[in-house]
């Protein structure tokens, strides 16, 4: 097989003029986009009909490059974005891909409240545990005891379990991978994709420069290998139980996978029933 | 043909009513003295007409969902009153730089900060035009009265779309909770400008390329694949973070598409100006204040006029200007502590005095102090 190393299999869907992307060596946010487009190849979605939105920081740049409708919004405001996006037009694939700090801290209370409506939208969170972009401080996910540029003692704040906060919220498919489960991570976004209402994947993403560095990974190989040394695969299980603790195990899967109206079709419902004819 | 009908309405079903009449298929808002009302009535009439309406978490969230509406193809409009449409500045700054078309209706009550939740005010004025970060500009507009309220909240929406940017409707508390008789048009005479679509194929789009002062706007799902930022972008959208010729050729466009049309855009009502040496200037409710005591003062022989600004932003600079070299007598009447005033004096150019009238309490101004400051200017002489 010749192989062409000027191309990928993926550029079809990226915008080839904005690359090379702006992500540190050893980031774990291209692992996430590589697989997000080997989704949307496998599931053959028409690129015509899919919006990606973002909000700031790191991960907010996703959008930028993929090769579609995509929306660069405001920090924490990618969701509320989508969702008059989705509801405007229903036909519309609407996907968010963002940073832990940008849905859980300053958009905390619009991830919750799109979650309780149920909005037919999915949404990646992206979670390196820190705020990356802007050097490194503390996230609303920065384990207990955690290293940042604004802990330099070490972090005293409990932190989120973005898994329970998302099943606790009201989504209807919450699941959780590192950037190490490449592949099951793709599968796992194709059933987001694929279902209807609010679905939440949390990935557990590298980030050497800011975060590593800090807190005894300071090489991307050292974090993947402590991925692969402490991640257990538990489906099912009750998202409560996961919480994210410093050098215990790492529970990933698919926790959450239920159905529910979706707040977009009781719009219609409601639309259908009361139009002025 | 159909008739025109006669409505009693107040001044936020006007809004909601001329919204929807503008074309408008989506809402997003959070409830908040004095401007609920709106919301209450887009609730009950968006989904017979076949539009959304959604109750968000907050204003950062209902402006960010018009946005995303307004990307998503639908005219889009949220109502708020001022400690609302303080949190919503941010978002106001995104809409401004990717030029996108919304309309806020602003219910003004007295602040500042929670203020007077239930009385009126006209201090968010210069919030309306400077509320965000960096350059932009807005288009202001405000009624006197629930007609206007109807006819200008269409006007609000056809340069929303015309110009891609973010429209302010700046009512009050008065004019919203006015009931007063609104003529309605029928459909077919009722003006609704729909935004420029491009033309081309995708591969020759820039989404951010002016063509007459304005880019034409592919939504979401048209097949374009717009990539839309709040960095400052080039042409086709990119993010150029680092470039001082595409941050100046940005910031002049989404400045001047308005600042050279401002004479387009310009609404004026003038009452006794063809000889007045006394002027007169007010906006919204105070309109009608002003309105009665140049009506007294003309009673008593003194040559006063009305000029009531319906756009206060962009705002007509050169119409005071020249103004000025004719009359060297100005008063601002508002409900605050100074803020058309400071545009009037600027736009006066030094040629003529301009005093304030403030008006503090939560109040109107009643006819007789506008009177009695005539008389004050007057004698002044």
């Amino acid at each position: 097989m010749e192989i062409n190393a000027t191309q990928h299999p993926m550029d079809k869907y990226l915008r080839a003029d904005r690359i090379p992307h702006i992500w540190c060596p050893g980031c774990g946010l291209g692992i996430v986009l590589n697989a997000f487009l080997r989704a949307i190849d496998e599931l053959k979605i028409d690129l015509d009909k899919l919006a990606v939105v973002s909000g700031i920081g790191c991960t907010g740049r996703i959008a930028g490059y993929i090769n579609t409708d995509s929306y660069h919004t405001t920090h924490g405001r990618a969701i509320p974005f989508a969702t008059g996006l989705k509801l405007a037009n229903p036909e519309m694939k609407v996907v968010v891909i963002s940073g832990d700090g940008d849905l859980f801290a300053i958009g905390g209370n619009h991830f919750i409240h799109a979650a309780r409506r149920n909005i037919d939208i999915t949404v990646i969170g992206v979670n390196n545990y820190n705020y990356g972009m802007t050097g490194g401080q503390l996230g609303p996910t920065t384990p207990l005891g955690a290293r940042t540029t604004t802990s330099p003692y070490g972090n005293i704040e409990h932190p989120f379990n973005l898994c329970h906060v998302a099943h606790a919220a009201g989504a209807v498919y919450v699941a959780r991978w590192t950037v190490l489960h490449a592949v099951r991570l793709k599968n796992s976004i194709k059933e987001a994709l694929q279902k209807k209402g609010f679905s939440f994947i949390e990935v557990i993403a590298a980030c050497p420069t800011t975060y590593g560095r800090r807190n005894k990974m300071p090489d991307a190989l050292d974090e993947m290998r402590f991925y692969r040394e402490h991640s257990v695969i538990k489906h099912g299980i009750d998202p409560a139980e996961a919480n994210i603790e410093i050098g215990k195990e790492i529970i990933v899967g698919k926790f959450v996978d239920i159905e529910k109206p979706t707040f977009n079709d009781a719009v219609e419902e409601l639309k259908r029933k009361v139009k002025k004819k | 043909m159909e008739r025109s009908e006669i409505k009693f309405w107040n001044g936020s079903i006007a809004v909601a009513e001329g919204a929807l009449a503008a074309g408008c298929r989506f809402f997003a808002g959070y409830p908040i003295t004095p401007a609920s009302d709106i919301a209450e009535y887009m609730a009950l009439r968006l989904p017979q007409e076949g539009g959304v309406f959604i109750q968000m978490e907050d204003e950062i969230a209902s402006i960010a969902a018009l946005i995303g509406a307004s990307w998503g193809g639908a005219k889009a409009m949220t109502s708020t009153s001022g400690p609302g449409f303080s949190l919503m500045q941010e978002n106001v700054g995104l809409a401004a730089i990717t030029e996108t078309p919304l309309v806020i209706a602003e219910v003004q009550r007295a602040g500042p900060s929670t203020g007077m939740p239930t009385l009126v005010g006209q201090g968010d004025v210069m919030q309306t035009r400077w509320g965000s970060h960096g350059d932009y500009e807005t288009i202001v507009i405000s009624p006197s009265s629930p007609q206007e309220s109807f006819d200008l909240i269409i006007r609000a929406f056809n340069l929303a779309e015309l110009y891609r940017v973010p429209v302010i409707f700046l009512t009050d508390e008065c004019v919203a909770h006015m009931y007063e008789r609104v003529v309605v048009p029928p459909k077919e005479e009722i003006e609704a400008v729909e935004r420029l679509k491009p033309n081309v194929p995708p591969e020759e789009y820039m989404p951010f390329k002016p063509i007459n002062d304005i880019a034409p706007m592919a939504t979401a799902g048209m097949g374009y694949k717009v990539h839309v930022t709040g960095l400052t972008h080039n042409e086709k959208g990119y993010p150029m973070t680092t470039s001082p010729e595409v941050q100046e050729w940005m910031v002049r466009h989404i400045c001047d598409k308005i600042r050279r049309n401002e004479y387009k855009m310009r609404d004026i009502e003038e009452y006794r100006m063809e000889d007045a040496e006394i002027a007169v200037v007010a906006f919204g409710i105070v309109g009608r204040s002003a309105k009665a005591a140049v009506k007294m003062a003309r009673r008593h022989r003194i040559k006063a006029g009305l000029i009531r600004l319906k756009t206060i932003w962009p705002f007509p600079e050169s119409y005071f200007e020249s103004l000025a070299d004719d009359i060297k007598k100005f008063i601002v009447a508002e409900i605050n502590y100074g803020q058309v005033k400071l545009e009037v004096e600027r736009s006066v150019h030094g040629k003529a005095s301009v005093e304030l009238l403030p008006k503090f309490g939560g109040a109107v101004h009643q006819p007789s102090e506008i009177y009695e400051k005539i008389k004050e200017v007057k004698n002044g002489n």
